[in-house]
């Protein structure tokens, strides 16, 4: 559907040349719900403008639909723009029409009747769950009514792509989860491919099927996010799925030496991984039946990633040494991940 | 009427006269400052657009207005009547009177203006023009439909900074001959010290100036949302 090949951007002041994007390839499915998330500066909003070329990359292939769009001309291009709509973080409605026109907006270079576009704007009304607003102004709106209205908008040339930029960074939490629930929606209804800017791993977490990871200006680690957040190889990657569990916590705690991480002589400290049905199992019991090793939980946190479960263990274990080296390598035979974060000693 | 009498009393006699300058110079505002208004959008779009990081992005093109505005901005009004004194006869036929004076008052008023309306429309939300270059809008689409319509209210505001202006430039322009408010002050209240004409005169260009403010605020309040 849509597929980067090779770009690169640079951005030139008098003072400085940013490269943005170095070589950059992602490859986007039909009806894929696509992350790309990154801190500021990495490059992620760069690379979504180069899907519609709103920037247009100093050389590589932007393929959209078969079409390599670095080859159209203008015109071309812009037509092709009718079939990617695109949100913003902060939404970008025109202040001075009404929500309807707003919506309408997309449809005014067309030959629409004006019936066809009344129609075409109460449907889109009602798919974003907006009927009452339709003629206020956006000044009236909440932010998560606003974006409603942007992604509305959006859709209103029936466009096969949405990117999303940013589109939920201005949102509380609350907000934030009913425009995803949404994205997902339309993603299942129309069959929409969807692809989404954020820096929040939880965005990710919970629409996305495939994630890119960006840094610098380039795609540092990408995949199924399940595979993703259960094996992550980059330091960001991992501090970025650090930020959507709970055990979080833990390594805060940890890092201020607080009083619940103190160990004993003998104890460690440890991590331990687990997805998929294996997290069915009574695992704490067996270990410490099976292997006589006491093993206190500190933290525990279960997260659900397209419907597979994902487990964190925090314990603290005490006992033999050999015992516990026994226990670590029968439970990762069962496919869980085993980390020994702090030892007896260590600081 | 006897007040007035006492208060104005060099006055008298003066109605026709007073209605026939204040005619001339609503004539010459309005002349002058619908075309001033039609250069000064025009040339505000395009700076705009040529800008760096605009729509049409045209250095060239952005250079030769930008400076032909600072030119024409920096000639003290007085002075660019005696400039264009030749360009004026060509252009209307005649230098006096109120004809004589549309065409310095279009030179005087529309680089101000022009930079009135820059000013207006680089207050837009720079994100409005990216969803609509994302939505394929052509550029004359993104000019009317975005930049000029998100824009009428700083546009009103603009405009009704240089209509004001504009009411000053006319009564200086009855130096020159133009007639107008400013030439029937300045035959009776300074030449014959008749101090109470130009108090006269004053209080209708107050009156004038505060029409025209309410009128912009008015409008302004109308189109925001």
């Amino acid at each position: 559907m849509i597929e980067l090949r090779n770009v690169n951007k640079v951005f030139k002041t008098k003072a400085s040349e940013v490269r943005a994007l170095k070589n950059v390839s992602v490859k986007i499915e039909e009806g894929e719900i696509f992350g790309v998330i990154g801190l500021s500066g990495a490059g992620k909003s760069t690379l979504i403008r180069c899907i519609n070329l709103l920037e247009r990359p100093d050389s590589g292939e932007v393929i959209v639909d078969g079409d390599d769009l670095m080859k159209f001309n203008p015109n071309q291009i812009r037509e092709k723009r009718q079939e990617i709509g695109m949100i913003f973080q902060l939404f970008n409605l025109f202040r001075s029409r009404t929500i309807a026109e707003n919506i309408a907006f997309p449809l005014l270079n067309k030959k629409h009747s004006q019936k066809e576009i009344d129609d075409r704007v109460n449907e889109l009304l009602e798919l974003v769950g907006l009927e009452s607003k339709i003629n206020g102004y956006p000044s009236q709106l909440s932010g998560g009514q606003k974006q409603r209205v942007g992604i509305a908008r959006a859709l209103a040339t029936h466009p096969k792509i949405l990117l999303c930029d940013e589109a939920t960074s201005a949102l509380d939490p609350k907000t934030t989860q009913s425009i995803l629930a949404l994205l997902k929606d339309l993603n299942k209804k129309l069959n929409l491919t969807i692809v989404i800017v954020t820096h929040e791993m939880g965005v990710i977490k919970s629409i996305c099927n495939e994630v890119a990871v960006m840094e610098g200006g380039e795609v540092i680690e990408s995949g199924e996010v399940f595979h993703i957040f259960a094996n992550p190889q980059h330091k960001l990657t991992k501090d970025f799925i650090t930020t959507t569990s709970s055990l979080k916590k833990t390594y805060d705690l940890l890092e201020e030496n607080s009083i619940v991480m103190q160990l004993k002589p003998g104890e460690v400290l440890a991590h331990f991984e687990y997805i998929g049905p294996s997290s069915i199992e009574a695992l704490v019991s067996t270990l410490s039946i099976k292997f006589n090793i006491h093993l206190n939980i500190i933290f525990a946190d279960l997260d659900i990633i397209l419907d597979l479960p994902m487990g964190g263990l925090i314990l603290i274990i005490s006992g033999p040494a050999e015992a516990q080296a026994a226990a670590f390598e029968y439970i990762s035979k069962k496919g869980v991940k085993v980390e020994v974060i702090k030892k007896y000693g260590d600081n | 009427m006897e007040i007035i009498n006492f208060l104005f009393p060099n006055m008298s006699g003066k109605g026709s006269e007073l209605l026939l300058s204040f005619l001339q110079t609503i004539w010459m505002m309005f002349v002058s400052g619908t075309i001033a208004f039609l250069i000064g959008i025009t040339f505000g779009v395009v700076l705009i657009v040529t800008a760096k990081g605009g729509i049409l992005e045209n250095i060239a093109v952005w250079s030769v207005v930008d400076k032909t505005i600072n030119f024409f901005r920096s000639i003290p009004f007085i002075i660019l009547i005696v400039l264009l004194i030749p360009l004026t006869r060509f252009v209307v036929g005649t230098a006096i009177g109120t004809t004589g004076a549309m065409l310095p008052l279009v030179f005087g008023t529309a680089p101000f203006f022009t930079r009135q309306m820059q000013a207006a429309l680089s207050e837009i939300d720079k994100g409005m023009i990216e969803a609509a270059s994302a939505m394929g809008l052509r550029a004359r689409a993104i000019i009317f439909r975005v930049y000029l319509k998100e824009s009428i209210s700083p546009i009103i505001r603009g405009a009704t900074i240089t209509f004001i202006n504009l009411v000053g430039l006319t009564a200086m322009a009855g130096a020159v001959g133009a007639g107008g408010l400013g030439d029937f002050a300045i035959r009776y209240g300074y030449q014959r010290y008749q101090t109470d004409v130009t108090v006269v005169t004053v209080l209708i260009l107050i009156a004038m100036v505060t029409i025209i403010q309410t009128l912009g605020d008015y409008i302004i309040k109308k189109t925001t949302h």
